[in-house]
């Protein structure tokens, strides 16, 4: 169950709700982004328990547009193995559109994925790939 | 030497060298032998070939000498016949001399005939690849600066004689000999370079080697019995020589500071990891699981973090193992680390997997020697290519080592002990695998339905990233394995079992695959060549498939856990139950 959290902002990766990698760009907000993040992981579980465990595989793995905030929007995405990756970017940032933020979800597990194959990651450590670092600056420069 | 050449000849004559040549071929044999013992384990090939007291040549820097010589394939095919290799299967002293003094016979324009050793001989000259030379031939030039030449200025003087039309024929030819004035005139010739050679020996230019030539020529003068003899002779190999040792300087001056390229992998540490490879896992066309390669590299002693880069720079297509040029990349990158290298940004080119396939073609080496020297890459073709034709179900998996075998069977038979022959077909196998290949023999017993039934639930996951996991491992494997072009070797690579079954996939299939027709094999190489391209697409698509892997596996675990809660909230309900059960009962 890991969390990660892409946004204008931070990038957050989550496990177990606690997190396996954070990133934001402006940093100096991280800790309002902390906030926001867990207050969504409650979103997150409850949007997950709500597909039920009737099918667990047909759920889809995006979850789109947690809840808005005044200033943020907060997207969600959580694999079949319960990582959960939060993405928060700012709304003044409209440009971004929901097939946007899926690519960017898939590639962001593409990479993780990626980073599993690694022997040497231990699942639960944080993530130290510097491949995955540079997936997700392209990223958030992107964005931003 | 000389007593045990002669003597260890056999069937030809008692073989005379001069002083320059035994030191020149121990010097070269030396250099093949310890090439190819430089790596710790060169294998029980190596053992099995030891000739009593002597060491053997390896095939494989053999192989590569006799090619830098610049003979026709077919001549060296000749001379390995002829020195014996072929009747004995290996290398030995005696042999590897016979071929040089062949060689060297061969560049004189002799005939190829085993009287052709008995007269006195040029060295043979040959013209070496940077790798290669900078191994084998690095000091040849110091070596052979002073030394050699009195011996080789009476040996040359009885092959005047014999030269002299054909030497004046090619000195017409000018020539590559940057420093010696147009052949018309000899005497000149000798005196220019002479003085020029010193210089530049001094110097330490790429004429280091021709010097010591020139400056025999007026020794010889007197005593040749022409003046255009020993002028065009020493001519014609200066050219050559200046040729192959301004090569060899280059490379020495790259090889001892390597400034711009740690990052190459020499034959010899190439042969070593291979080695280590195989050690990890027999069949050096299929992968070493991620937990092996990190038991394995955890030994180094570098940090975990370290050891985690190193492993995201050279496992190039993600898949969580490592096939052998992968392994070797990551190998020679934790080398690097242990001599104090800092780890590079990005896989550095010379370490990418292609080039390292193409650098070092597997085959080449080790059935290169006795099958044509021209041929390794159109085996490779043929491969190719019938793998195109058939695109066919992963029972060829099995089946397409076997070919590959016949192959190499055929050529080495007369050559090698039969441990030898399991290198090379290692060998083909690791080249034609690594392309991503799969030449499917046109009638093969179906495999071992249990394999199969794996083979097939594992190649569900790879084209059907959609698939619910569960209609996949139960689908019929035949069904699966017919759409199913995939190369062999990903199917049977599995990270989350053990290799070991691919070993048996191996066993059973080379067993059955006996029967397959050679024919198969020569179209082979071919569709190597075209399946590359298939390779890449086909490595996305593994990608996603590994993806489906990890995720499955995980969401198996959570399905048992959630199976564990639910049998929790069952009893629970019913323990409810039982305890409501009297009060609506009464």
């Amino acid at each position: 169950m890991g969390w990660i959290l892409v946004a204008s902002a931070a990038v957050i990766l989550f496990l177990q709700n606690y997190p396996l990698y954070i990133r934001s760009v402006p940093t100096e907000n991280e800790l309002k982004f902390h906030y926001m993040v867990h207050t969504s992981l409650d979103v997150v579980d409850e949007k997950i328990s709500a597909m039920g465990k009737a099918l667990v595989d047909q759920r889809e793995l995006y979850l789109g547009l947690l809840y808005p905030t005044e200033d943020y929007k907060v997207y969600g995405y959580v694999t079949n193995s319960k990582v959960k990756f939060v993405m928060v970017v700012d709304s003044s940032n409209t440009a971004l559109r929901d097939n946007e933020i899926r690519s960017m979800f898939r590639k962001l597990h593409n990479s993780y994925t990626d980073v599993m194959c690694n022997p040497f990651y231990n699942p639960g450590d944080r993530i130290q790939s510097r491949a995955f670092d540079g997936m997700v600056t392209s990223m958030m420069i992107q964005v931003c | 030497m000389e007593a045990a050449a002669g003597g260890g000849c056999g069937s030809g004559p008692p073989l005379l060298l001069s002083e320059g040549e035994q030191q020149c071929y121990s010097e070269l044999f030396a250099r093949c032998a310890g090439a190819a013992g430089g790596g710790p384990g060169s294998g029980p090939p190596e053992a099995a070939r030891a000739a009593p007291g002597a060491a053997t040549a390896a095939s494989g820097p053999v192989a590569d000498l006799f090619r830098a010589s610049q003979l026709p394939a077919e001549t060296l095919h000749q001379i390995t016949e002829l020195c014996g290799a072929k009747r004995v299967g290996y290398f030995g002293p005696t042999q590897f001399y016979i071929a040089l003094k062949l060689i060297a016979a061969a560049q004189s324009g002799l005939p190829m005939r085993i009287e052709s050793i008995k007269c006195e001989l040029p060295l043979p000259r040959f013209m070496m690849s940077k790798t290669d030379a900078e191994i084998r031939f690095g000091n040849m030039a110091e070596l052979h600066g002073t030394k050699v030449q009195i011996p080789y200025l009476i040996t040359e003087k009885n092959t005047f004689k014999r030269m002299d039309d054909e030497d004046k024929q090619e000195t017409q030819s000018p020539t590559m000999s940057p420093l010696a004035s147009p052949p018309s005139s000899p005497p000149h010739y000798q005196r220019v370079p002479l003085s020029h050679g010193y210089s530049k020996l001094r110097s330490s230019t790429e004429q280091v080697h021709p010097a010591p030539y020139e400056a025999r020529q007026p020794l010889v003068q007197p005593e040749g019995p022409s003046l255009g003899g020993p002028g065009a002779k020493p001519l014609r190999h200066q050219a050559s020589l200046i040729r192959s040792f301004s090569v060899e300087r280059e490379l020495q001056d790259n090889n001892s500071s390597y400034p711009d390229e740690p990052w190459r992998i020499t034959e010899e540490q190439r042969e070593y990891y291979v080695n280590q490879f195989r050690s990890l896992q027999p069949d050096p066309s299929s992968f070493i699981s991620g937990s092996v390669a990190k038991n394995f590299f955890t030994k180094s002693k570098l940090s975990i973090p370290e050891l985690s880069y190193i492993w995201e720079l050279s496992d190039a297509d993600c898949d969580g193992a490592l096939s052998l040029p992968e392994f070797c990349a990551a190998f020679h990158l934790i080398v690097a680390r242990k001599n104090g290298y800092p780890l590079p940004e990005g896989l550095p080119p010379t370490l990418q997997p292609e080039y390292l396939q193409a650098a070092f073609p597997k085959p080449k080496w080790e059935c290169a020697l006795f099958d044509s020297y021209s041929e390794p890459v159109p085996a490779n073709q043929q491969l190719r290519d019938l793998n195109r034709m058939e695109k066919l179900s992963i029972k060829d998996v099995a089946d397409f080592p076997v070919p590959t075998q016949d192959v190499t069977g055929d050529d080495k038979q007369a050559l090698k002990s039969a441990t030898d022959e399991a290198l090379p077909k290692d060998m083909s196998e690791d080249s034609a695998s690594k392309s991503g290949l799969l030449p499917p023999p046109p009638a093969l017993p179906p495999r071992p339905c249990p394999l199969q039934s794996e083979q097939g639930s594992e190649a569900e996951l790879h084209p059907q990233l959609n698939r619910a996991p569960s209609q996949a491992a139960e689908s019929s494997p035949t069904k699966k394995d017919i759409p199913y072009s995939q190369p062999p070797s990903k199917p049977i690579r599995r990270k989350f079992r053990p290799e070991n079954q691919a070993t048996e996939n191996q066993e059973p299939t080379t067993a059955v695959g006996g029967p397959a027709s050679v024919a198969t094999v020569k179209p082979h190489p071919t569709v190597q060549k075209q399946s590359s391209k298939q390779k890449k697409a086909i490595q996305t698509a593994i990608r996603k498939n590994k993806e489906a892997n990890a995720v499955l596996a995980r969401l198996n675990s959570e399905l048992q856990q959630q199976l564990k809660e639910v049998h929790q909230e069952r009893i629970a309900l019913e323990n409810q139950l039982e305890q409501l059960r009297p009060v609506t009962v009464l």
